[in-house]
């Protein structure tokens, strides 16, 4: 296990906790400055989620390069960093696709401890149903595939799914009765906020500037390359830039001078009312378009599948509620007396195949990092370091080669189009 | 990280989908059927311009021009003007000529 890589930070301990409540809590400090940016920088990341504050930590801790901006539009982690049911697994049927996913996995194992900051990670497992002996043989081709490249993942039979989840409806006559089930015991759930947070306090310590409220309005681009930025501070200069802004990235490449391959859509999520702990893993059905896990705090966290038209609205229809409650309502009949407390939106970036698109922009000193669509919080360990050793050495890591831009052209897509309810 | 500033103050809910063959009609009934603005590259287009037709899109924060299907209806192509961000429908016709 690495050592924390938190820079000048004062490190987080419960003996420090313990100091600083007989001094009344007085010398924690901000986790992260709030700089006036400078004119400027050898490098730029637009946008302050958990891929572009991962980014930040990267090209600092992996590259030595600190002398980096984090440019945010409004608040860190405000956007689909903050807005998702924070599922992190790596189930997944590509090898292109498993490899980042599950180095991803990997990264937030480490992730409370390297950066001093606890993500609150909870391997529980995540259960995928199947409610037919055909859906079955779709799971086992999908746990094959991930055996052969050394990623732990199992078939359940329909007793041993019933015996560790006793609230899914046990009757053989319903719906969608449970058939069996694919788990993969090493992914869970992580607090969000604290994702993002975690990254921008140890990047700030290493001397990255992260500004917030700070929304681009256009690039300074001469002899085909991206000089700097327009931004309510003025222009800011740097050598070497990357995105990292999910559903804002057509309209940033729009600025920019080209198109991407992106369409956007409404994901939503919603929680219910806090209960006693009676859910203890992931449990999604992709045929019933639902999943849910139960929060810290008690609530279940529910999401479905997406709204399939282009959307911006940042708020989910209530058509697709009533769609997923009902969905859910079926797989737990006990849930049917819950009430929701909240219910939100946001906006994904789909890609055509349904995977991330990493690599350089049209623009060669302009990096992509986008096209996570509904699946981005799983991510942003491996998003964030690959988007920072593009950035740092204008050349591909060898796993986010097949995630280029020019896959498009080539033919040789990714296609993960049946990757889960939603791929979270 | 997605878009500016706080969740958009809320606006008039969308009506019912304006069919104008049937009428107003439950949204559910209807289905997004892309981009009505890419034009087919002719024989002997290259990668590039095959691979823009195929998977780029307006996908424009607004106003947008789009094909809609009342899938669950009479079946009838349609051309919508739509707002994508608060998904009021400006105007509705058939596609066909």
């Amino acid at each position: 296990m690495s050592p924390p890589s938190i820079g000048e930070k004062p490190r987080y301990s419960a003996l420090r906790l313990f100091l600083e409540g007989l001094r009344g809590q007085s010398g924690w400090g901000p986790a992260w400055r709030s700089p006036e940016p400078r004119r400027r920088y050898d490098a730029i990341i637009i946008g302050g989620g958990g891929h572009g504050l991962s980014a930040a930590y990267h090209l600092a801790r992996d590259h030595g390069l600190t002398d980096v901006l984090v440019i945010e539009k409004a608040w860190l982690g405000g956007g689909n960093t903050g807005r998702n049911t924070t599922i992190i697994r790596s189930n997944y049927f590509n090898r292109a696709s498993q490899a980042v996913y599950d180095a991803s996995l990997k990264l937030y194992e480490g992730l409370s401890r390297e950066l001093n900051y606890n993500i609150m990670f909870s391997q529980r497992g995540s259960i995928e149903l199947a409610h037919s002996s055909a859906e079955m043989e779709g799971l086992r081709r999908v746990v094959n595939a991930m055996q052969v490249n050394g990623i732990e993942a199992s078939l359940l039979t329909r007793d041993e799914v019933l015996d560790m989840v006793p609230l899914l409806d046990p009757r053989r006559d319903c719906r969608w009765p449970v058939a069996g089930a694919m788990i993969q015991r090493r992914a869970g759930v992580a607090r969000h906020d604290a994702v993002a947070w975690g990254y921008a306090r140890a990047a700030d310590g290493m001397g990255v500037d992260i500004v917030q409220n700070c929304a681009v309005s256009g690039f300074r681009i001469e002899a085909g390359r991206v000089t700097g930025v327009e931004t309510p501070f003025g222009l800011i200069e740097a050598k070497v830039f990357g995105m990292a802004v999910a559903g804002a990235s057509p309209e940033l490449a729009a600025l920019a001078g080209f198109r991407l391959p992106l369409l956007c859509m409404t994901l939503q999520a919603m929680v219910s009312e806090p209960l006693k702990p009676c859910l203890d893993q992931v449990v999604a059905s992709t045929p019933n378009g639902a999943y849910v896990s139960q929060s810290d705090k008690g609530e279940m966290v529910i999401g479905g599948g997406l709204e399939h038209l282009p959307s911006f609205a940042r708020r989910g229809g209530l058509a697709k509620t009533r769609e997923v409650v009902a969905s859910v309502v079926e797989m737990f009949p006990s849930f049917s007396t819950l009430k929701l407390m909240r219910q939100w939106g946001g906006t994904v970036d789909t890609s055509p195949d349904n995977s991330p698109i990493l690599g350089p922009s049209p623009i060669p000193n302009l990096f992509l990092n986008c096209g996570w669509g509904t699946g981005g919080f799983k991510a942003i360990p491996i998003g964030g370091k690959l988007l920072a050793h593009l950035m740092a050495t204008g050349r591909h890591h060898p796993l986010s080669e097949p995630f280029g831009l020019e896959r498009f052209a080539t033919g040789r897509l990714i296609d993960e189009a049946h990757a889960g309810v939603a791929h979270d | 990280m997605t878009d500016a500033g706080p969740t958009p103050a809320p606006t008039p809910a969308p009506g019912p989908f304006p069919c104008p063959f049937c009428g107003p009609r439950d949204e559910a009934e209807f289905r997004y059927g892309g981009d009505p603005d890419v034009a087919r590259p002719g024989p002997g287009s290259s990668d590039e311009d095959w691979a823009r037709y195929l998977y780029v899109r307006e996908n424009r924060r607004g106003l947008a021009r789009e094909y809609w299907v009342h899938a669950q209806g009479c079946g009838l192509w349609l051309i919508a003007e739509r707002d994508s961000v608060t998904h009021l429908i400006h105007s509705v016709r058939e596609a066909t000529p």
